[in-house]
C-alpha cells in the first residue's frame, strides 16, 4: 500500500472517445490501458505527471487532467504535498530527487520592477522604421584602448564572441535532454546568430557541424573533455555551480547512459557518470585561475573562458574573484535555473534569486573598476523579453534561456526529467520518445520564439529612447521597483516607482 | 633537437617559444625551468618534450597524444585531464596527479602526493594507466571510474602507509594495484582488495617491465612482493539513493 491518493485525476469523456488509442500508446508514465473488452479505455491516474501529452494528441479532445479532488482537513503548515512527499520518503528511503526548476512561490523580482519611456523631451524611437542594434560582444575588454599615431589601433584586443542577438541558450547536456532537443537548439543556434551549449555531456559527433555555434563546457567530471573539444567551440565554459543545484554535482544515473551518450561522454555504456561536487583540482580561487589558464594554454588563446557559478550568499564577492582569476565571461546562475534532476530540497532551498545576484555583482565590479573589463551572462529563469531586457539594465551583457526554448518544443513543466520518460522527446534517452521531437520543425519554433522576443527587446529600447544595447547596459534609472522595501531597492539600485 | 632555456620568463612567454619550436621540431628540450606552468598543455600525438628542472603546476594538461620527460621533480596536477600520450617523471609529483586523464600513460619513479587519479576513466581501447614507483598520498583513486592505477611502495619510509587515507572512495570503475600490503583503515567502504588475476598479473608485468626500464630499476627485487588488487564492489554506489518526487 502507498498510503497515498493520486496527485492527478484524468477525466475522459466517454461520449468524445472514439478508442483509438493514441493516449495509451503515447503515454510513456503507462497511465492508459484498453479495458479486456479491447474498447474501453481506462487509467491508472497514480502514475499520472501531468505532462499533457494525452490531452494535447486526442483527436476529439476528450482528455482532461485535472487536479485529484481530495478534501484534506485544512492545515497551513501540513499541506497535502508537504505530506506527500514525506509518505514517498517513508516508503522509499530516498532522497527527493525532481527536475526543472525551483517551483516554491518566492518573489519574482523581475514582475516588481517597471520599465521606463520616453515622453516628449528624448523620444521614444520606432524600431520598425529606424535601425535598432542588438548586437552583443562577449569578452574579454582592455581597460583602455591605445593607438599609433596613423589611428591604427595598437592595443591587441582578446577574441571577442560576436551574438545578434542577447540571447543565448543555456547549458543542457546530451544525456540530459535527447539528441533530437539538443539538435533543435544548435539549429536554431546558427539561424539566429547565437550559441547553444554542451552542458557537461561532451560533443555528439552529430553536433560537430554546429561547433561554430557552441559553447563547450568543462566541469568537474571531465566528460568528452579532451583538445579536439576545446578547439571545436566559440568559448569554453567551466561550469562551478549550477543555479538549480549549487553546491552539489551531477549524476547521470548507468540507464540513461545509452551507446550514443556514452560516446559523446567518452565513457562505457551504462556507467553511471558522477560529476563530483567540487572540481578537485579547485580548491581556492588560485587553483581556479590555473584551469582557466590550462585552458587558454591548450587553445592558445584563441577561446575565451568563461566561468559559471550559482547564484549564492555573497555571490559579488565570488564574481570579482572569478573576474580576477581570468575569465573572460562570469555567469551566474540564479536559483529558478532549471535541471535534469536535482535532490528537490536543494533545488528549493539553496542560492538567490538572479535579479539580486546580478545587480549585486554588477554594483560590485563597478566599484573595483572592473565591470567593463570582464562580460557577465544572467541565467536562471527569463520567461520572456521584458525580464531580459530588465536584466540587461541590472547589468547583463547576455542572458541564457533554456526552459523558455523546451516549453517552445513542448516542454509542459511537469518536473519529471529525472524520470528520462519525457513523453515530449525532450529531458529522456528512449528512442520511441526521442523520435516524438523533429528537429526540423522544432529549431524553427524556438526561431520563432526567439525571433519574437528580439522584435519586443527593440520595441521596449525604442520607447525608452534607445538605438542599441549597448545603452541600456547596466542602464538602471530605466528601471523602478513596485512593493519593494527599501532594502530590495538598494540591493537592487533602483528607485521606487514614483520617484 | 632544438633547446629553449625557459630561465625566468613567465609560462606565456615560455609556452609560447616553445610551441614556436615545436611547429619546425618533434624534440624539444627546455632547460633551466623554475616553475613555469602549463608546460606541454595539449601536445600532439608525434611530439616530444624534454623538461629540465622543476615544471610548474598543471604540466602535460589535457595531453594529447605526445610524450613529455621529466628530469626533476613534478609539482601539482602532472597530466590533468589527460587526453592520452605518455608522462615519465624522474622525481617526485605534487598532489592530483592524472586528474580525470582518460589515456594515456604517466610513470613517476619516486612518490605522489594526495589526490592522484581522480577520476581517471576509460573509453573502449583508451585505458590509461598511472605508475607511482613510491608512497602515495590520501584519496587515491576518489571517484575513480575507469583505467589502472599501480602503487610501487619503494623506499618506503617505515612509518608512512603505502597509500594515504580514504584511498577509493566512491571508486565505481578500474582497478588500484598495491605492491605490498593495504593498510585496511585507509581503504574506503565498497571496496574489495583481492588477488590479482592471470590477467592483472600480465598487465603488471608489463607496467613493472615498463617502470624499470624507464628508471634503471631492477624488474625482480619489484616483483618479490606480491600485489594486492582494489575494485569497487559495485559499479552503481548511488543507485539506491533516489526517489523520484
Ligand atoms: S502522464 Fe502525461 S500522457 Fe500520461 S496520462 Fe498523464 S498527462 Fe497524459
Ligand atoms: S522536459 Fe519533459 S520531463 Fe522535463 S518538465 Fe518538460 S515535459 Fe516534463
Amino acid at each position: 500500500m502507498q498510503y497515498m491518493v493520486p496527485e492527478f485525476e484524468v477525466e475522459r469523456n466517454t461520449s468524445r472517445c472514439i478508442s483509438c488509442g493514441a493516449c495509451v500508446r503515447q503515454c510513456s508514465y503507462e497511465v492508459h490501458y484498453f479495458d479486456v473488452d479491447g474498447k474501453t479505455v481506462l487509467a491508472d491516474e497514480s502514475k499520472c505527471v501531468a505532462c499533457h501529452r494525452c490531452a494535447t494528441i486526442c483527436p476529439t479532445h476528450a482528455i482532461k487532467i485535472k487536479a485529484y479532488d481530495m478534501a484534506y482537513k485544512p492545515h497551513a503548515n501540513w499541506t497535502p504535498v508537504v505530506q506527500q512527499e514525506i509518505l514517498k520518503q517513508a516508503q522509499t528511503g530516498g532522497v527527493l530527487l525532481s527536475g526543472m526548476s525551483n517551483n516554491k512561490p518566492y518573489p519574482i523580482y523581475w514582475d516588481r520592477i517597471l520599465l521606463n519611456a520616453s515622453q516628449v523631451t528624448n523620444p521614444s524611437i520606432d524600431p520598425l522604421r529606424e535601425p535598432m542594434e542588438i548586437r552583443t560582444y562577449l569578452g574579454r575588454k582592455p581597460k583602455k584602448l591605445e593607438f599609433h599615431k596613423n589611428g591604427k589601433l595598437k592595443t591587441k584586443l582578446e577574441p571577442q564572441i560576436k551574438l545578434e542577438t542577447p540571447i543565448m541558450f543555456s547549458a543542457m547536456s546530451f544525456g540530459s535532454i535527447s539528441f533530437n532537443a539538443q539538435k533543435s537548439l544548435a539549429m536554431a543556434a546558427r539561424k539566429l546568430g547565437t550559441l547553444f551549449n554542451t552542458g557537461e555531456g561532451g560533443m555528439h559527433p552529430g553536433l560537430r557541424e554546429y561547433s561554430d555555434c557552441a559553447v563547450v563546457q568543462v566541469a568537474s567530471g571531465r566528460f568528452g573533455v579532451y583538445k579536439d573539444y576545446l578547439e571545436n567551440c566559440r568559448f569554453i565554459e567551466i561550469k562551478i555551480g549550477q543555479g538549480a543545484k549549487p553546491g552539489i554535482g551531477g549524476h547521470l544515473p548507468g540507464e540513461k547512459v545509452t551507446v550514443e551518450v556514452s560516446n559523446a561522454r567518452m565513457i562505457p555504456e551504462g556507467s553511471d557518470a558522477i560529476s563530483p561536487a567540487p572540481h578537485h583540482d579547485i580548491y581556492s580561487i588560485e587553483d581556479l585561475r590555473q584551469l582557466i589558464w590550462s585552458l587558454k594554454e591548450a587553445t592558445q588563446y584563441k577561446k575565451p573562458v568563461a566561468v559559471k557559478i550559482a547564484a549564492v550568499h555573497n555571490c559579488s564577492a565570488i564574481v570579482s574573484g572569478v573576474a580576477r582569476a581570468g575569465a573572460d565571461i562570469v555567469v551566474m546562475d540564479g536559483f529558478r535555473g532549471g535541471t535534469g534532476a536535482a535532490p528537490t530540497r536543494i533545488r528549493d532551498n539553496v542560492g538567490i534569486p538572479i535579479e539580486l545576484a546580478l545587480a549585486a555583482a554588477d554594483q560590485r565590479l563597478r566599484d573595483e573598476s572592473i565591470r567593463g573589463t570582464v562580460s557577465l551572462v544572467a541565467a536562471g529563469s527569463f520567461r520572456n523579453s521584458a525580464d531580459i531586457v530588465k536584466a540587461i539594465a541590472l547589468g547583463a551583457d547576455a542572458v541564457y534561456v533554456a526552459s523558455a526554448p523546451l516549453i517552445a518544443m513542448g516542454c509542459h513543466m511537469c518536473q519529471q526529467c529525472q524520470t528520462g520518460k519525457c513523453n515530449w522527446g525532450i529531458a529522456t534517452q528512449r528512442p520511441e520518445l526521442v523520435k516524438r521531437l523533429n528537429p526540423e520543425i522544432m529549431h524553427e519554433r524556438v526561431v520563432n520564439l526567439i525571433t519574437a522576443w528580439n522584435h519586443e527587446i527593440k520595441e521596449m529600447l525604442g520607447g525608452m529612447g534607445l538605438n542599441s544595447i549597448d545603452s541600456l547596459r547596466g542602464n538602471r534609472m530605466m528601471l523602478r521597483g513596485i512593493g519593494l522595501s527599501d532594502r530590495e531597492l538598494s540591493i537592487l539600485g533602483i528607485a521606487h516607482a514614483g520617484e | 633537437m632544438k633547446i629553449v632555456t625557459a630561465g625566468k620568463s613567465s609560462f606565456r612567454t615560455l609556452n609560447a617559444e616553445v610551441r614556436e619550436a615545436l611547429e619546425t621540431e618533434n624534440d624539444v628540450r627546455i632547460e633551466d625551468v623554475n616553475g613555469q606552468r602549463y608546460i606541454g598543455a595539449g601536445l600532439d600525438r608525434g611530439k616530444r618534450l624534454e623538461v629540465h628542472g622543476t615544471p610548474g603546476n598543471d604540466m602535460g594538461a589535457y595531453l594529447n597524444g605526445g610524450a613529455i620527460e621529466v628530469f626533476g621533480n613534478g609539482q601539482e596536477a602532472v597530466g590533468n585531464t589527460m587526453g592520452g600520450g605518455s608522462i615519465t617523471v624522474h622525481g617526485h609529483v605534487g598532489d592530483t596527479l592524472g586528474y580525470a586523464m582518460r589515456d594515456g600513460e604517466i610513470y613517476v619513479e619516486k612518490r605522489a602526493g594526495s589526490r592522484a587519479g581522480i577520476h581517471m576513466k576509460e573509453f573502449r581501447e583508451m585505458q590509461p594507466v598511472v605508475v607511482i614507483g613510491g608512497t602515495v598520498g590520501a584519496f587515491l583513486g576518489e571517484y575513480m571510474a575507469g583505467g589502472t592505477l599501480l602503487v610501487l611502495g619503494l623506499e618506503k619510509h617505515p612509518d608512512r602507509p603505502i597509500v594515504g587515507a580514504h584511498c577509493a572512495t566512491g571508486m565505481h570503475g578500474g582497478r588500484i594495484f598495491v605492491r605490498g600490503d593495504v593498510p585496511e583503515e585507509n581503504v574506503s567502504e565498497h571496496i574489495s582488495v583481492l588477488r590479482p588475476g592471470e590477467k592483472d598479473l600480465a598487465d603488471l608485468d608489463r607496467f613493472v617491465r615498463e617502470y624499470c626500464a624507464r628508471f634503471g630499476k631492477d624488474f625482480d627485487a619489484i616483483m618479490q612482493v606480491p600485489f594486492q588488487k582494489l575494485v569497487p564492489t559495485t559499479s552503481r554506489p548511488y543507485a539506491n539513493l533516489y526517489t523520484p518526487n
